[in-house]
């Protein structure tokens, strides 16, 4: 669920995030509004906001992980991580991880991609946070669900900064929360 | 502080434990220096961010550049902490908006590291960090892009240095700091 309907209704904060985040129409294809967090990375104060704004929420849940999606998830997780005190796990792309992995596969637009995980890195019972800068289909965040129940641990919470219109009124993924800061910007003239 | 190996401080030696060494990957013959398992670690992982901090906190930094994709889980935290701005140095493609990019050698041909135009300014004072500095080859290209837009690098910061590969002498005579030597 949007964090606006979540206790942060008419936070200036996440006006702050909002703006700071660059539309770049037609990419990677045509009819695509690519949202850019990396405009936000750029804006130290709405950057700051962001990740406060996740420790706030989950610093007193005893999560005990953080595990990001390469390669936005990267720029978000670990700061979270550090701030509540959580182990830090990297969602990887196959090949790049040099330990024993597990993978699920999931879909693309036209045909699979995979996310791999470090066997020893997440223990059964383990409270997890998974996080990326956005979530669209959810098809990503499920196949992130799908590896940490699969080593027994339990997801608590799915978390992205942004969320396109196809989760709007989603308040589950799979079964598990959804905690989105953000609607994608400047797609009101498009609709 | 001479930019070199934080020898002193305690808490290298923890940091150096959690590295995993795992042989023969990508390929037969590297001992593949494996960073995850100090991020499974919160007190090693936090006290690689905090040397780097109490380093650089006080050194006017206006950029923390992190080359894709390790960089990316050491140089956001740095940035926040020191009130820089986090600047993602890509693979080819990754980066939507205009881009500016620098090519470098492999093993075995080239590759290319991309900046999003207008994200570090003439003046700016900038940091790059990655996990690692074998040939040098990634952060020398990293430093190139800087430069051509006007900013200084003031310092390149790796947690993990492979001093038999000479890196540290293709920084275009910029200083190195890291924290941990594999020899």
């Amino acid at each position: 669920m949007f964090a606006a309907e979540n206790g942060l209704k008419g936070d200036p904060r996440l006006e702050a995030i909002s703006a700071a985040i660059r539309v770049v129409p037609n990419f990677p294809k045509k009819g695509i509004m690519f949202q850019d967090i990396t405009t936000l990375l750029l804006d130290h104060k709405a950057f700051k906001h962001t990740i406060d704004i996740f420790v706030d929420r989950y610093k007193d849940m005893q999560i005990s992980v953080v595990a990001g999606v390469e390669a936005r998830g990267f720029m978000f997780g670990p700061s979270i991580a550090l701030a509540i005190g959580a182990k830090f796990v990297p969602l990887r792309k196959p090949g790049k991880l040099p330990g024993k992995v597990i993978s699920e596969s999931y879909e693309l637009e036209y045909g699979h991609d995979r996310l791999e995980m470090h066997v020893d890195a997440v223990e059964p019972l383990e409270r997890v946070i998974i996080i990326d800068d956005l979530v669209a289909t959810g098809g990503t965040l499920s196949a992130a669900i799908s590896l940490m129940e699969s080593q027994g641990a339990e997801v608590v919470e799915c978390a992205c900064v942004i969320g396109l219109p196809e989760v709007k009124g989603q308040h589950k993924l799979k079964g598990k929360p959804l905690y989105v800061l953000v609607e994608p910007s400047g797609l009101d003239e498009f609709c | 502080m001479s930019g070199n190996k934080q020898d002193e401080d305690p808490r290298i030696n923890g940091i150096k434990t959690k590295i995993r060494v795992v042989p023969d990957f990508p390929k037969k013959g590297i001992m593949f220096q494996d960073i995850t398992t100090v991020l499974l670690d919160p007190k090693a992982f936090k006290d690689t961010i905090d040397l780097f901090v109490e380093r650089y906190r006080d050194k006017n930094i206006s950029v923390v550049a992190g080359i894709e994709a390790r960089g990316f889980i050491f140089g956001p935290p740095i940035a926040l902490a020191i009130g820089a701005k986090f600047v993602p140095l890509r693979k080819p493609k990754k980066l939507p908006g205009e881009t500016i990019f620098e090519e470098y050698e492999l093993e075995y041909g080239n590759d290319r590291l991309e900046m999003h135009v207008g994200a570090v300014e003439a003046g700016d004072r900038a940091l790059v960090v990655d996990d690692l500095i074998a040939t040098g080859g990634t952060l020398c290209a990293a430093i190139n892009l800087l430069e051509r837009v006007g900013a200084e690098v003031v310092e390149c910061a790796c947690v993990i240095e492979l001093p038999e590969l000479k890196g540290r002498q293709r920084l275009k005579g910029k200083p190195l700091c890291m924290l941990v030597e594999y020899r």
